[in-house]
């Protein structure tokens, strides 16, 4: 039920934001929905089971799902990279970030 | 044949990319290293192709790993199809970039090579995770393809095309989520036919397809890509046509076949969305004054059709659909080469600069009405045999209003075509003399060969396409039963 809410909150956040003009905005509001997608993600794993899942160490059933995590990390490296990619886009114009119609 | 040499398909390119990163000239030795790889990866591609022809399924795990936790590649025939297709068109729109000049800019080369390893990855990949990385790898060199020039316009082009590829990645990451807390694993061979007894899955495969629509620029999702490709520079664009939007389409049909295979009950609203693709595209592109813009609204309307091959039930539909995306790739890039020909050598894609340049550029002229035609579904070309399947297949499964709109947003994409030859090709030149320059006879054979040889193609699959035929029907036979799949996957 956390997840969900948290979810819920990210993402409305994050579709806020992506509705501004502002390209560091925008990439804010991206920031946020890949958070959502990361608790999303975590959360497949199930919430439970949150022990470290190392061999050999403690019960295999209190341990979490390694899988997800590992998605999660990919996903991050993925998020950050478009988004420092985003900043640079929001930079090359100049000072000025809005997003304007082509004339 | 084993399918070991798989992953090469990869690592090849992204050694390439390495290797042109660092090295940066001489010109010469570079653009062999980059056609070269290319050619190889082709050749490696028809090789696999021929193996799977068939109905075989080969399945390699990366590094040995027992099955369940390796990363495995899978290649079924519309896999290869789609392989062998992907990468001649990426030669040929490469071919057509170094002809231009577009290969000057630095990082052109290791950028494409990044799009190409990442292409054949989608392609590859049996695991629906991977299938999300490998859609990020495809599309981190085309943000940096897309905004390379740098004029202001295509700045804000750029923007439009990062976020909108952006959401749709994040969209698609959630859906990959909810399948994993739904069935436990995202191994595409253990999703097969899953999503009939499991609602929640159905719905979770409903948020993928979502997303991928998008991705393919389906109707109500299309407005992007029109935004956006007719700002790229023209090699870029081509080679995005053939690439880009078709692995959105590849996925609908991999992914539809596996979850869905057989539904029939909500088949309707994907008939729906394809109808008005059709109808949407091909009614948008008569409002667009330049070149590009029109052939980019005609690449929704024929994202359309081809959807519909995914819908329709397998194998028939898939294998119609499976041809006509086949056809549409090829005829495609040679429009938008040739379109890119002109550009390339008057500086502008606006309809109304140009007349009377068949006289002028007759090998142009011949690039552009040989696709353009066999884009509207004429004999005898392969667009002819293409709608012909497709309709065909719509009708023996009932999808009457399918078949009716086919048939009628040919007859409009002809229109559409005539209107590009008659205002570039055939009408009285303009009488300012802007485009009169006395250097401009005819354009050089090279930039003009790349279209032609696709045309070349698109003729030759018109009069003997019977081969392809059968190779995408054994393709659709593949989408419609999953059992040799799954047990290559699991061997």
């Amino acid at each position: 039920m956390s997840a969900a809410v948290a979810v819920g909150i990210l993402v409305a956040g994050g579709v806020f934001l992506i509705l501004q003009r502002g390209l560091v905005r925008i990439a804010l509001g991206f920031i946020l929905l890949g958070h959502a997608a990361n608790v999303v993600l975590l959360a497949s794993g199930g919430m439970s089971t949150r022990e470290p899942p190392l061999v050999g160490d403690g019960v295999p059933a209190d341990t979490a799902d390694p899988l997800p995590q590992a998605f999660v990390l990919t996903a991050i490296v993925i998020t950050f990279g478009i988004t420092v990619y985003l900043f640079a886009l929001a930079r090359a114009e100049g000072d000025d970030d809005d997003t304007e119609a082509d004339p | 044949m084993s399918g070991l040499t798989m992953p090469l398909s990869i690592a090849l390119p992204l050694v390439a990319a390495t290797l042109l990163a660092v090295v940066r000239r001489p010109a010469r030795p570079r653009r062999i290293v980059l056609l070269g790889t290319l050619g190889l990866l082709l050749a490696h591609h028809v090789v696999l192709l021929v193996a799977v022809a068939d109905g075989a399924v080969l399945a390699t795990r990366i590094g040995g790993w027992p099955g369940g936790v390796a990363i495995t590649f899978v290649l079924d025939t519309f896999s290869a199809l789609m392989l062998v297709a992907t990468s001649l068109l990426a030669l040929v729109c490469v071919w057509f970039a170094i002809a231009a000049g577009e290969d000057e800019r630095s990082m052109f080369a290791p950028l494409v090579l990044v799009l190409v390893a990442g292409v054949a990855g989608v392609l590859l990949t049996g695991d629906l995770f991977n299938l999300f990385v490998f859609l990020e790898v495809t599309l981190m060199p085309s943000y940096a393809l897309m905004s390379m020039s740098s004029d202001r316009a295509r700045f804000a082009v750029g923007r439009v095309f990062v976020s909108i590829s952006l959401l749709t990645s994040t969209v698609f990451l959630i859906a990959v989520g909810l399948v994993y807390g739904i069935v436990g694993t995202v191994d595409l061979a253990s999703l097969a036919g899953a999503a009939a007894d499991s609602p929640p899955l159905a719905a979770a495969g409903a948020v993928l397809l979502a997303a991928l629509a998008v991705k393919s620029a389906l109707v109500p999702v299309h407005g992007w890509l029109a935004e956006t490709y007719p700002h790229a520079s023209p090699g870029v664009t081509a080679l995005f046509s053939g690439l880009h939007t078709k692995l959105g389409i590849y996925a609908i049909y991999r992914l539809y076949s596996l979850l869905y295979g057989g539904e029939a009950r909500f088949a309707w609203i994907a008939v729906g969305v394809c109808v008005l693709t059709m109808a949407v595209g091909v009614l948008a592109a008569f409002g667009q004054r330049s070149m590009r813009s029109i052939l980019s609204f005609h690449m929704i309307s024929q994202n359309g059709y081809i959807a519909l091959g995914a819908v329709l039930a397998a194998p028939a539909g898939a294998a119609a659909g499976i041809f006509y995306l086949m056809h549409h790739m090829v005829a495609k890039a040679s429009l938008f080469l040739s379109a890119g020909a002109v550009e390339h050598r008057y500086g502008t894609g606006r309809l109304a600069s140009f007349g009377g340049l068949a006289r002028r550029e007759p090998l142009v002229a011949l690039a552009f009405i040989v696709p353009a035609l066999s884009l509207a579904g004429m004999p005898p070309f392969s667009g002819f045999l293409a709608k012909y399947v497709l309709v065909r297949a719509a009708i023996g499964q009932g999808q009457y209003i399918a078949a009716v709109a086919a048939v009628a947003v040919g007859a409009l994409t002809l229109a559409s075509m005539i209107k590009i030859w008659q205002s570039v090709f055939i009408a009285k030149p303009k009488d300012d003399d802007r485009h009169e320059a006395p250097q401009l006879t005819a354009a050089p054979v090279g930039l003009v060969a790349p279209a032609l040889s696709l045309a070349a193609v698109t003729v030759i699959l018109g009069l003997t396409g019977d081969w392809l035929l059968a190779l995408c029907e054994q393709a659709g036979r593949g989408l419609a039963d999953y059992t040799a799949y799954a047990e290559a996957v699991v061997d």
